[in-house]
């Protein structure tokens, strides 16, 4: 037994995942309308009503027919949403509101419906994919004609081309396809008696599409398709039980898309032929240096017949080569193509001789690869494949040629006389026209080439100065002449046109290198999206907006340039784009009447955020190649934004380890430092009150002081604790005014009075020092806890200074020890929350330093610790003077009031 | 009994902080009538009519602020108000609004008591009662020749100087409020200008003190105001 392929199981498995959120569609599937899909569609519905399911009816037509009505009662019928279009008043079904509803199931008639301007979508299938993804069950109908991959097929049969159309895969994936038939005869019948339109019509009816010829035609081909699903769902079953003995390769089909409004027929084909082959379709178009030339609608005919390629399943490619033919068969071999489908070539035979047919080449090179080829008769449109507008050659050009060819002439007249030197003649010439084709290009040197031999002639064929030509042979040299000149000029310009293809490849790639390259370096998201949106509007020439979520994960826009993205008109179409991360609004099959075309930025792991896009030339993006790009785009700047996002989560997560760590840190210092001068209270009054135990007068002075102490120090933590929790807590109100820092220095050291008390305290502060903007009671508590930590880590008979000066635009204001100093490694960690360099020696929590920098930072200063020259430390800090210059104490009004 | 002992009211919600006061205060010859609540506190100011109040501003019932103005409606006696850190709005408030000094939690008795006399002290001398201020030993200011002396020197002030000084002395030991100096020197409507008021400050100092950025008499309350140590 052969095992089966791993690839298919896990793609098995994923359906089924998406199949357990994603609602069930039953597609009630006929050949022609009258067969009776809306009545059989009901009653199935009633039956799942019957088994108490929450069934609503969203759109339903019965053509005023009876039976069909009858079937509808019973039934919860959602309201329809009226547009009013040109004049016309249009009911749709109302998405939103049956999304809302959210009922189990609901009745859609009419899947290839198009819905009127103003819907969401601009098909009805499009709204049923999102009420499925909701979760919702679909029930509906659709007729054979108006399958996709059928449509042409249906066309030739009964020349009637049918707008509305329904993708494959959409068929493919339904989780029940009921074929609804009727013998032809009983369906003309029908008709006859005006159960399917009103005779007046259905007279008309049975003229044109319902002849019997093509609905027997129609019933073969539902039947067929039908038939097709069925063993592919059978296949299914075999493959996931193991049951098929022989597991042939998969087949893969290829099928090579041109600009040509053949290729739609041709790509119809293909995915016929995958179908009954059960394979895949992969859709190729070749970029050659000849295509850069091709007509803004040959493009925009190119990009539809990729998006068809999409539409109906299969991958659209495209690659790049000189040369067509052998990079197809090149690439169907790595991607094992087993069938390779081209068009029968319809241009004139001649042209096969200059140019290497394609056809032959695929041909030829394909080896065990199989080579259909299709016929495609009348082209859908009658558009002729236009000469593409080549590029307009300045007049300039032409100037030079005739100049060039003047030279040649001035040149071989004066040089190569004698009349066996003709052949050198010819050669000048020539070497005239490789010049202009090489600088000036295919038009100035085609009348390089005519000028050439004209002067020739004119110059060097005897008789001389004149058209006239005597030696026949003379014909011939000048067909050659020609001929090698024309030759010469249309290689040049192959050149031209493959380094211009090389080079607007190579502006491409370089203009995405940088753009990665300088989103790497932003520093911030809002910068880095600056950037992105700078580079997207040069590339396409368009004015854009990107829409990130903001904090409460609603969508706002961060740059939004005039008229690309209105926060209330477009929010919809973002939101859907955000939800759907798909492409939306202008130029695409949803909500296309915005201005812009929406798409989303995908990361890597998430959604990122939303790119809103109006180019100047809506071709722009359009493009398969400006589409790739602007996808790339897209996808660079979304993983960008993730890559912000995850950044701040891990820095949010620091950010929690820290708390986390302060969190015990305190506690630990808290609990030590706390409980150790409250147990020397407590111990020292104790023994004060014991009775029992006497003691003399200089004991109980030195228990009282000692318990004094204490509960100084026991009030010194806590009130930096209280400062730190208001620092934390952002409570602290700084509350500026201009004042002399002299002042607050006095205020600092009275206020120190008893801690300094015997030591050598001086003092430094310059006379003319400007006023400061500082809270004073704040700035006082900075200088104590300073002066605090010099008498506490220091020598007790050590000095301290205090001073201030004035440096540039602020005060620098210092307290110098002669302590031990402050290791270099600590010198910037020791105003980190709980540093302590010395562990358990009498100090605080480790918070005074904290709450220093907290306040001088909040001032826009800066505080730190330098080593002192002769040994000692000097914390400084800074005050800037800040806006106000007038901070000189300049003598007042000295009138006493 | 002229020299009876002096009556101090102290209106406290805090127990322990209560029974600690009202012991310093008796141990040092003060006889002490205690309120539990604001309300209280106005009642016992009105029954006994003491020479001090000493009054906490963060009172469970009424706002110390609120006691503070009912019994000033009848009353001039002296008020230090008691505050907890941190509320130097309050303290300020407080003190504009009729309390004679302030103090902040925690404080030693030692302070306590010095408060209480300088505060009763101004209460029973009145005004214009000396002509000769002394400011720690060697700053003189002759009230009546308006002179000022500084080591037996005669210096110069400027008028606004000598106001300024004038009005601190008069008070030595009190603390002053900017506003109130503000008032007082320059007049009303000045209340707010308080660089003017920093400005002359810092000049005095430079003239009086001997190290102006550790000053011994001129000294400031930071966020609140001045005060001219008691020789």
């Amino acid at each position: 037994m052969t095992r089966p392929d791993p690839d298919e199981l896990l793609a098995r498995v994923r359906a089924a995942e998406a199949q357990e959120v994603r609602g069930e569609l039953t597609i009630f599937f006929g050949a022609a309308p009258g067969v009776g899909k809306t009545f059989t569609m009901l009653e199935a519905a009633r039956i799942e009503l019957d088994q108490k399911r929450d069934v609503v009816i969203g759109v339903v037509e019965t053509h005023k027919r009876y039976e069909t009505e009858a079937l509808v009662l019973g039934f919860e019928l959602m309201a329809r949403k009226t547009i009013e279009h040109e004049g016309i008043k249009v009911s749709e079904l109302d998405l939103d509101a049956a999304l809302a509803r959210r009922p189990q199931m609901i009745i859609i008639d009419e899947l290839a419906h198009t819905n009127a301007p103003g819907c969401r979508h601009l098909k009805r299938w499009q709204d049923v994919e999102e009420l499925l993804d909701a979760g919702v069950d679909v029930f509906t109908t659709l007729n054979v004609q108006h399958l996709e991959s059928l449509n042409d097929v249906v066309a030739q049969i009964t020349s009637v081309v049918v707008r509305e159309t329904v993708p494959d895969s959409v068929f493919d994936k339904a989780h029940d396809v009921r074929l609804v038939d009727l013998p032809v005869d009983e369906l003309i019948e029908r008709l006859r008696e005006g159960k399917v339109y009103i005779p007046e019509q259905a007279a008309r009816a049975l003229e044109s599409f319902f002849r019997e010829g093509n609905l027997i035609a129609l019933r073969e081909l539902a039947l067929r398709r039908t038939a097709e699903r069925v063993e592919a769902q059978m296949r299914g079953y075999k493959a996931a039980h193991g049951i098929e003995q022989t597991w042939h390769a998969g087949e893969r089909v290829l099928v090579c898309i041109s600009a040509s409004p053949h290729s739609k027929q041709l790509i119809r084909a293909a995915r016929r032929l995958a179908t009954s082959l059960h394979g895949e379709l992969v859709g190729v178009y070749v970029e050659t240096p000849a295509s850069l030339r091709l007509s803004s609608s040959d493009r925009e005919r190119l990009a539809q017949n990729m998006r068809l390629v999409e539409e109906l399943g299969g991958d659209a490619m495209t690659l790049r080569a000189s040369d067509a033919a052998p990079e197809v068969v090149r690439f169907a071999r790595t991607r094992n193509v087993t069938k390779i489908v081209v068009g029968k070539p319809t241009h004139s035979r001649w042209r096969d001789f200059v140019r290497r047919p394609f056809l032959d080449e695929i041909v030829r090179a394909s080896h065990e690869i199989d080579v259909y080829v299709i016929s495609a008769n009348a082209p859908e449109t009658a558009q002729r494949h236009e000469p593409a507008p080549s590029r307009p050659t300045p007049i300039s050009g032409y100037v030079w040629s005739c100049s060039v060819v003047t030279l040649a002439t001035v040149v071989a007249w004066t040089t190569f006389r004698a009349p066996e030197l003709l052949p050198d003649v010819v050669m000048s010439y020539l070497l005239g026209v490789v010049l202009v084709a090489m600088r000036f290009g295919y038009g100035p040197s085609l009348v390089a080439a005519v000028a050439s031999v004209l002067a020739f002639d004119f110059f060097f064929v005897p008789p001389y100065f004149t058209f006239s030509v005597t030696d026949l042979r003379h014909i011939v040299t000048f067909s050659v002449m020609f001929v090698v000149a024309v030759v010469i000029s249309h290689l040049t310009k192959r050149i031209r046109d493959q380094a211009d293809s090389a080079q607007q490849r190579e502006s491409r790639t370089a203009s995405l290198y940088a753009v990665s390259r300088e989103l790497a370096k932003a520093q911030s998201r809002d910068t880095m999206l600056e950037l992105a949106a700078r580079h997207i509007r040069e590339i396409f020439a368009a004015q854009l907006a990107i829409l990130v979520p903001d904090s409460h994960g609603e969508l706002a826009a961060v740059i939004a340039d005039e008229g690309t993205f209105d926060a209330e008109k477009d929010h919809g179409v973002a939101q859907w784009v955000w939800t759907h991360q798909k492409r939306a609004g202008a130029g695409t099959d949803t909500l296309p009447s915005t201005r812009a075309t929406f798409l989303p930025l995908p990361g890597s792991r998430t959604r990122a955020g939303i790119l809103a896009i109006v180019p100047s030339d809506p071709l722009r993006i359009r493009e398969p190649d400006d589409r790739q790009l602007l996808e790339t785009l897209a996808r660079l700047v979304g993983s960008a934004v993730e890559r912000f996002e995850l950044a701040d989560e891990a820095r949010r997560a620091q950010l929690r380890m820290e708390t986390e760590q302060l969190r015990n840190a305190l506690l630990s210092s808290v609990s030590h430092d706390l409980r150790t001068p409250l147990s020397v209270i407590t111990g020292a009054t104790s023994a004060l009150l014991d009775p029992s135990a006497p003691k003399d007068e200089s004991t109980r002075r030195e228990l009282l002081s000692t318990a004094h102490e204490e509960s100084l120090r026991l009030s010194r933590l806590v009130r930096n604790l209280l400062d730190m929790t208001r620092l934390d807590a952002g409570a602290l109100k700084v509350q500026k005014e201009l004042q002399p820092i002299e002042e607050v220095v006095g205020a600092a050291l009275n206020r120190m009075e008893d801690r300094l008390r015997g030591r050598n305290v001086s003092t430094g502060v310059a006379d003319d020092l400007p006023l400061v903007p500082i809270d004073s009671a704040l700035i006082e508590q900075v200088l104590i806890n300073l002066i605090e930590n010099a008498t506490k880590y220091t020598p007790a008979s050590s000095a301290i200074e205090v001073a201030a000066h004035l440096d540039g635009e602020a005060i620098v204001v210092d307290v110098s020890d002669r302590g031990p100093g402050v290791a270099e490694e600590d010198r910037e960690r020791v105003f980190d929350k709980f540093f302590r360099v010395h562990e358990r020696e009498g100090g605080g929590v480790g918070l005074g330093l904290t709450i220093c920098r907290g306040i001088v930072e909040a001032h826009g200063g800066r505080i730190w610790v330098e080593p002192r020259e002769g040994g000692g430390a000097t914390f400084r800090f800074s005050l800037p003077l800040g806006p106000h210059k007038d901070h000189h104490p300049e003598p007042l009004d000295e009138h006493p009031t | 009994m002229t020299d009876s002992k002096p009556t101090v009211l102290v209106v406290e919600d805090e127990k322990q902080m209560r029974k600690l006061v009202t012991i310093s205060l008796r141990s040092n010859g003060y006889d002490v009538i205690e309120a539990e609540t604001g309300e209280d506190g106005v009642k016992q100011a009105a029954a006994y009519t003491p020479d001090l109040v000493l009054l906490d501003l963060g009172l469970p019932d009424v706002d110390g602020l609120v006691v503070l103005a009912r019994i000033r409606e009848w009353s001039t006696t002296p008020i230090i108000v008691i505050s907890a850190s941190g509320q130097e709005e309050k303290k300020v408030k407080a003190l504009d609004e009729g309390a004679d000094d302030y103090l902040t939690k925690p404080f030693g008795a030692a302070e306590l008591l010095a408060r209480i006399r300088v505060a009763l002290r101004h209460a029973a001398r009145g005004p214009d009662s000396t002509a000769v201020v002394k400011i720690g030993e060697d700053v003189e200011v002759d009230l009546v020749k308006r002179v000022v002396q500084v080591g037996g020197a005669e210096i110069h002030l400027t008028p606004i100087e000598y106001k300024l000084l004038t009005t601190l002395a008069k008070h030595a030991g009190m603390v002053m409020t900017h506003r109130q100096l503000l008032e007082q020197v320059w007049g009303p409507g000045h209340a707010h200008q308080m660089q003017y008021l920093r400005v002359y400050m810092t000049q005095l100092r430079h003239k009086l003190e001997k190290n102006p950025a550790h000053p011994r008499y001129l000294l400031t309350e930071p966020g609140v105001g001045y005060r001219i140590k008691e020789g």
